[in-house]
């Protein structure tokens, strides 16, 4: 067995050195192709992209929590909204850079994450998705009715977009633009979270999905931990908002719907939860779909069942989770 | 219901007045409704002891490992750890001050390979559990004490293989790496050996026999194979109801009537 095992191992540490090496160049390729993408596609994809990036991040940051975590959060919109209003607000009332906006809507993010999630990291399974789903209501409801600060159903809209901040003389009006910086702020918003993923602190918080007892048991502080984790996934939930504002034009309550919380669920499911990067190709599915479905149809959602329907039934892993296995069963 | 009566003085307890007991524990008792699941337990645990406890199904074993590793509260008692009150403190705070346990149904992490596994209890008692930004698949360190610990268990050779896959006997084993990954002083083993062959049995019994020797370790561990329980102990308790019925060497153990009774029914009931 021992002597078997070191020539079983040899060859596939070299293997997944390789695998590493194509994931790299592969990942490089495709963001070159998304900063290029705004010269060779109608301008419509460029939103439509926008749009990719953002829900991606959206997911992704819920992923870090129900993925990784093992906590099913029906609220993650509270999140979102929080951003979005944040940075609704701040350019409103004080006009200040873009960069100067996103930090400080993540930062509000965070925070509310931090209140909300004390309540709920005690609760397990479909109490904590309740608990989630119910303060997630509440934030809507403050929303909606908050009109001297939030403008009720209307939202914020008309705020100017200004600087976008450490000297850089950015065009953030043109859209190509505002793209690119949504792209780079996405990529290292999703570097950061995909370390956090690999880090100790990931590795405990896998631990917890599958066992949590047994973590506990470890000396570890499953509770503390569940709402670290929580809470850096509203902050770049937050992000995530802060910069879907400005490029929706308006912060309105919609983004703060408990509609709006099933989408990262939805995405998350629909790309595969196991990989990092399935909540990026889910929510790129997901926006497609739904942009090209509606061309021709306002039963879009009807499309999207039954899509999703199929995958629960047949591809547990999601669409990009049975890709990735199928070229590793292959090699 | 018969008070609790001591047929045999501990053979342990002779050391009691050089060296304060590791665990002490007094009046403890659990209630579940009107059931005292544990009712009334002292019992004193010396360094470097091996203790078995045994005693029928329901007798209180697992209740009584509940209680002292914080997975439930007591109604009342108090349990004294090293000098330290750690009476009602939750999982995570025992066991950082050193006592580990495992369970009777194996409770490891089944997704993670047999490696990672004991790194999630490595990286608790290094105190990584909050470091977000640090590689833990580039730790080399880490994964030499993993594999080190893996080792002793005679798993090493499947150090990436996830531990779900793993044979019933190698996860009881794994888990066993675990409890001693957090590096405890007081080590609670829950039927360690339920369900393993003769031959995985002897590998653990031997193995326990080994840690014990090293006196980096005291043992409690509960047992239904009465030549585990017999080849390990320095000191078997008896437990009936809820309470101590005996306590004593193997050989006072074996002779007495009243563990006779206990198990083989209650004549005087």
């Amino acid at each position: 067995m021992a002597s078997g095992g070191e020539t079983v191992l040899a060859p596939a540490r070299a293997g997944r050195r390789a695998l590493h090496v194509a994931t790299g160049a592969l990942l490089v390729v495709l963001l070159a192709a998304l900063w290029l993408l705004p010269g060779w596609v109608p301008y419509f994809y460029v939103f439509v992209a926008t749009r990719i990036l953002l829900m991606g991040l959206f997911a992704a940051s819920f992923n870090l929590i129900f993925g990784y975590g093992g906590m099913l959060s029906f609220g993650h919109a509270a999140f979102f909204g929080a951003g979005a209003y944040t940075s609704a607000l701040v350019l409103l009332h004080f006009g200040w850079p873009l960069v100067a906006v996103i930090v400080a809507a993540t930062i509000v993010a965070a925070l509310l994450a931090w209140v909300i999630g004390a309540f709920c990291v005690r609760l397990d399974e479909v109490y904590f998705a309740m608990l989630t789903l119910a303060f997630g209501m509440m934030v809507y409801a403050v929303v909606h009715q908050w009109r001297s600060l939030t403008n009720g159903s209307d939202g914020i809209a008309g705020f100017p977009l200004g600087r976008f901040g450490l000297g850089l003389d950015l065009q953030l009006a043109d859209p190509a633009v505002y793209y690119r910086v949504v792209l780079v702020v996405v990529a290292l918003a999703a570097v950061v979270l995909h370390r956090i993923t690999r880090s100790p602190f990931g590795l405990l918080l896998t631990a917890i999905r599958q066992n949590a007892e047994r973590v506990s048991f470890c000396g570890v502080n499953v509770r503390r931990h569940r709402l670290i984790a929580f809470v850096i996934a509203g902050a770049f939930a937050g992000l995530a908002g802060a910069l879907f504002a400005p490029f929706n034009r308006v912060a309105n309550p919609d983004m703060v719907h408990w509609t709006q919380s099933a989408q990262p669920v939805l995405m998350t499911i629909l790309g595969g939860t196991g990989y990092f990067l399935g909540p990026f190709f889910g929510a790129a599915i997901f926006v497609l779909l739904e942009t090209w479905i509606t061309t021709y149809t306002e039963r879009w959602m009807l499309f999207l069942g039954v899509v999703l329907a199929v995958l629960v039934i047949f591809f547990r892993r999601g669409i990009f989770g049975t890709i990735v296995d199928g070229l590793a069963r292959r090699r | 219901m018969t008070p609790p009566r001591r047929t045999a003085v501990a053979e342990g307890s002779r050391a009691a007045g050089d060296v304060a007991p590791l665990l002490s524990v007094r009046g403890l008792s659990k209630r579940f409704g009107g059931v005292r699941a544990v009712d009334g337990i002292d019992l004193d645990v010396q360094p470097h002891e091996t203790v078995a406890l045994i005693g029928p199904n329901g007798a209180g074993k697992t209740t009584f490992y509940n209680l002292l590793s914080g997975r439930m509260q007591p109604t009342t008692g108090t349990v004294v750890f090293d000098g330290r009150d750690v009476t009602g403190l939750a999982p995570h705070e025992i066991s950082r001050l050193g006592i580990s346990r495992s369970f009777q149904i194996t409770n490891i992490f089944p997704e993670l390979t047999a490696r990672e596994n004991v790194e999630v209890a490595l990286t608790a008692v290094h105190g990584r559990a909050l470091r977000l930004f640090s590689r833990a698949a580039a730790d080399s360190a880490l994964h030499e004490e993993a594999d080190a610990l893996l080792a002793r268990l005679g798993l090493v050779a499947l150090a990436t293989t996830r531990a779900g896959t793993l044979s019933y006997g190698d996860k009881r084993l794994l888990e066993i790496a675990i409890v001693l990954a957090t590096r405890p002083r007081l080590v609670l083993l829950d039927e360690p050996t339920a369900g393993m062959t003769p031959e995985e049995t002897r590998g653990v019994v031997e193995l326990v026999r080994q840690l014990a020797a090293s006196t980096q370790y005291t043992f409690l561990i509960t047992e239904h194979d009465m030549e585990v329980v017999f080849g390990l102990a320095d000191r078997i308790v008896v437990l009936h109801r809820g309470r101590v019925l005996a306590q004593g060497s193997a050989d006072e153990i074996r002779v007495s009537r009243e563990v006779r009774e206990a198990y083989l029914g209650e004549p005087d009931d």
